[in-house]
């Protein structure tokens, strides 16, 4: 683009011009340069975010301070540290609060903190919720909850999804059709509305909570595998496997897979955020895992009813998932501007 | 035109026929609605009568073909839990909160994505680019039924501005809140589409040709650039649809909005069948049809779509 300007260029104005967008065009690159070594540092924000996550979860009992499950009657409701408690004794106005400060709209379960300290201590670095248990070690122990459920959902969804999409693309026909007709129903459809309603009928729990938010996230892997099979199907290397005698089997695990596994990878990075935010949202609305175990989901139920008197108790766990999310949705975008050079004009 | 049309309504009535089918194996697969009504304690006859009143008693099957023969007259059974009304008619009159809440979520999400996407493709590696690229990752991460709670805790606990639940009508003080998140996910994603489908756009041939030849900036990007970056999000947003729906359930939840998601998870949890399949309907449908709608802008906008 430069040449061909170059080459007609006559009057002084013109020339200054292209100076102007060379230097331009140089800065933007540097600036691209500059983008992309920040987008991978942001990455490497992301994994090291998530390996800290992940091994406070493993080693939870070390790092947790306190019980997750045992609370002391008589630490309810602590402020986190370093802060000024609300006032819960009078009637639960809260800090900062204003005269018209809408906080009668929430019950105030008796009145169990009237001998609580004024200001937080580290004793409880996140503060206390009404049963007195500390946050920040239910916290850290749900954090496991929430990251196998990601993993285990999405091992299920991607084996599910590879498998079909394999199939259909691979053998297309009657197989392909009915495969992809069942896509297209699950997709007619808002997932999560489904998905409260088969874990309010089947139960909550650990197991049934990735059952259905596993075999729910099947179909991109299936619509992602079958388009690039239908296209890699094609290729010279499939033919020549053909050629050669190979089974329908070897053909599609050791010269089909490989080369689908890539953008299957993104789409699983991504769906494990998407998982974690699922099961939080069932535990949320009270049809994911129960109370007494500590998820990030039914600990924010929990804090919902006190958001007028102790903010910390919803605020703490929705930190949690927001951190979690973000690191594996930086890690899925840092994978997917190396994996996938094509995103990386445009990112 | 027509027959497209025509033949897609029929594809459309076929999925819908395939969720209701889903629908329905799920909820009696478990689940005693009669046994939930009438306490635990409830003598055995009075179960047995219930049952056998409500028909849950007869083979699945039985069942399965008397429900979608009323399907199709429109009859979705009575509802259980509240006092034999009809069920379609208990989901359609929750349906112009939610589509009320939707629509306008869904307005505030386009206008903001394309202002702000827009803008951000322009002025590329800006401060306000970075900004606006730094918010989306930041929104696309935050699960909504939180940001709600946070909202609700700034602006109706500690600020006083908002009331923190509840419906007035198009009184914006009830209506913002659970619009902005409701709104949250989609707006972050839409948002990072349309900046980096702009970016894609800008550095097409076209663009460069509609320069050369002196057509303004603004006719540029917004007659050249724009339009062309809109086709592959315009299938995005109708997907983006049924997010919105779905967001709507827990949106409506905690806001107290009272929509089909609210009354659909009441129902839920007290197995109440009919109100739920007629609510499942009632989404659906809407979905469906708001992705043929989508379907026809598609082809709108590019002509090199065929409708075959």
């Amino acid at each position: 683009m430069a040449e061909q300007s170059t080459a007609k260029a006559t009057s002084p104005g013109e020339q200054s011009a292209i100076k102007q967008a060379e230097v331009i065009a140089r800065r933007n690159s540097r600036r691209r340069a500059w983008r992309m070594l920040r987008r991978g540092r942001l990455g490497l924000v992301g994994l090291v975010l998530l390996i800290l996550i992940t091994l406070s979860a493993i080693f939870a009992p070390f790092v947790a301070p306190h019980d997750p499950l045992v609370g002391k009657l008589d630490a309810s409701r602590r402020c986190p540290a370093f802060t000024t408690c609300p006032n819960l004794g009078g009637g639960g106005a809260a800090s900062g609060g204003q005269g018209q400060s809408t906080t009668g709209d929430f019950k105030l379960p008796g009145a169990a903190a009237t001998t609580a300290p004024p200001k937080g201590t580290m004793e409880y670095p996140l503060g206390t919720d009404a049963n007195g248990r500390d946050v920040l070690s239910r916290i850290v122990y749900a954090a496991r909850i929430s990251l196998i459920v990601g993993v285990a959902a999405v091992l299920l969804g991607s084996f599910l999804g590879v498998v079909a999409g394999l199939l259909c693309g691979f053998y297309g026909g009657f197989v392909d059709t009915v495969i992809m007709r069942l896509a297209d129903i699950q997709l007619a459809f808002p997932f999560i509305l489904l998905a409260i309603a088969i874990v309010a009928v089947l139960g909550g729990g650990l197991f049934n909570v990735i059952l259905v938010l596993g075999v729910g996230s099947w179909v991109p892997y299936a619509r992602l595998v079958r388009g690039q099979v239908l296209s890699a199907k094609q290729q010279e290397y499939v033919v020549a496997a053909r050629t050669i005698g190979a089974h329908d089997s070897s053909i599609l695990f050791r010269h089909l897979l490989p080369n689908v596994v890539t953008p299957a990878i993104i789409v699983a990075t991504f769906g494990i955020a998407a998982a974690i935010i699922g099961e939080a949202t069932l535990s949320f609305l009270g049809v994911g895992i129960n109370p007494p175990t500590p998820t990030w989901g039914n600990m924010l139920a929990d804090g919902r009813a006190y958001v007028g008197s102790a903010w910390w108790l919803a605020t703490f766990p929705g930190v949690a998932i927001l951190l979690t999310v973000l690191s594996i949705n930086l890690i899925g975008d840092w994978i997917r501007d190396v994996l996938d050079p094509r995103m990386r004009n445009t990112e | 035109m027509a027959q497209y049309i025509l033949r897609r309504l029929l594809q459309s009535v076929f999925v819908i026929f395939g969720v209701l089918t889903v629908v329905f194996v799920i909820l009696r697969l478990t689940g005693d609605p009669v046994r939930l009504m009438l306490g635990e304690n409830a003598d055995e006859a009075a179960i047995t009568q219930m049952n056998h009143q409500l028909g849950l008693d007869r083979p699945l099957y039985v069942q399965y073909l008397a429900y979608m023969g009323n399907v199709a007259r429109g009859d979705f059974g009575n509802s259980i839990a509240q006092g034999g009304k009809p069920a379609l008619p208990i989901v359609l009159s929750r349906y112009p909160a939610t589509i009320r809440l939707a629509a306008l979520a869904f307005i505030y999400t386009v206008v903001l994505a394309l202002f702000f996407g827009i803008i951000a493709a322009i002025f590329r590696y800006s401060i306000f680019d970075n900004a606006v690229t730094f918010l989306a990752l930041f929104g696309q991460s935050v699960p909504n039924f939180w940001l709600g709670i946070m909202l609700i805790l700034i602006f109706s606990v500690n600020l006083g501005w908002m009331p923190s639940q509840g419906f007035d009508g198009w009184n914006p003080r009830y209506i913002l809140l659970p619009m902005i998140t409701l709104a949250a996910p989609g707006l972050a994603r839409l948002t990072r589409l349309v900046r980096s489908g702009m970016l894609d756009v800008m550095g097409q041939d076209y663009v460069r040709t509609a320069r050369a030849k002196g057509v303004s900036e603004r006719s540029v990007v917004f007659g050249h650039a724009l339009k062309n970056a809109a086709i592959p999000l315009v299938t995005i947003i109708g997907l983006d649809l049924g997010v919105l729906l779905g967001g709507a359930v827990v949106t409506e939840q905690i806001f107290e909005w009272p929509g089909v998601g609210k009354e659909v998870i009441t129902a839920i949890n007290r197995r109440d069948f009919p109100v739920v399949q007629a609510a499942v309907f009632v989404i659906a449908t809407t979905f469906v049809l708001l992705n043929l709608l989508v379907d026809l802008i598609y082809t709108w906008l590019d002509p090199r779509v065929r409708l075959v």
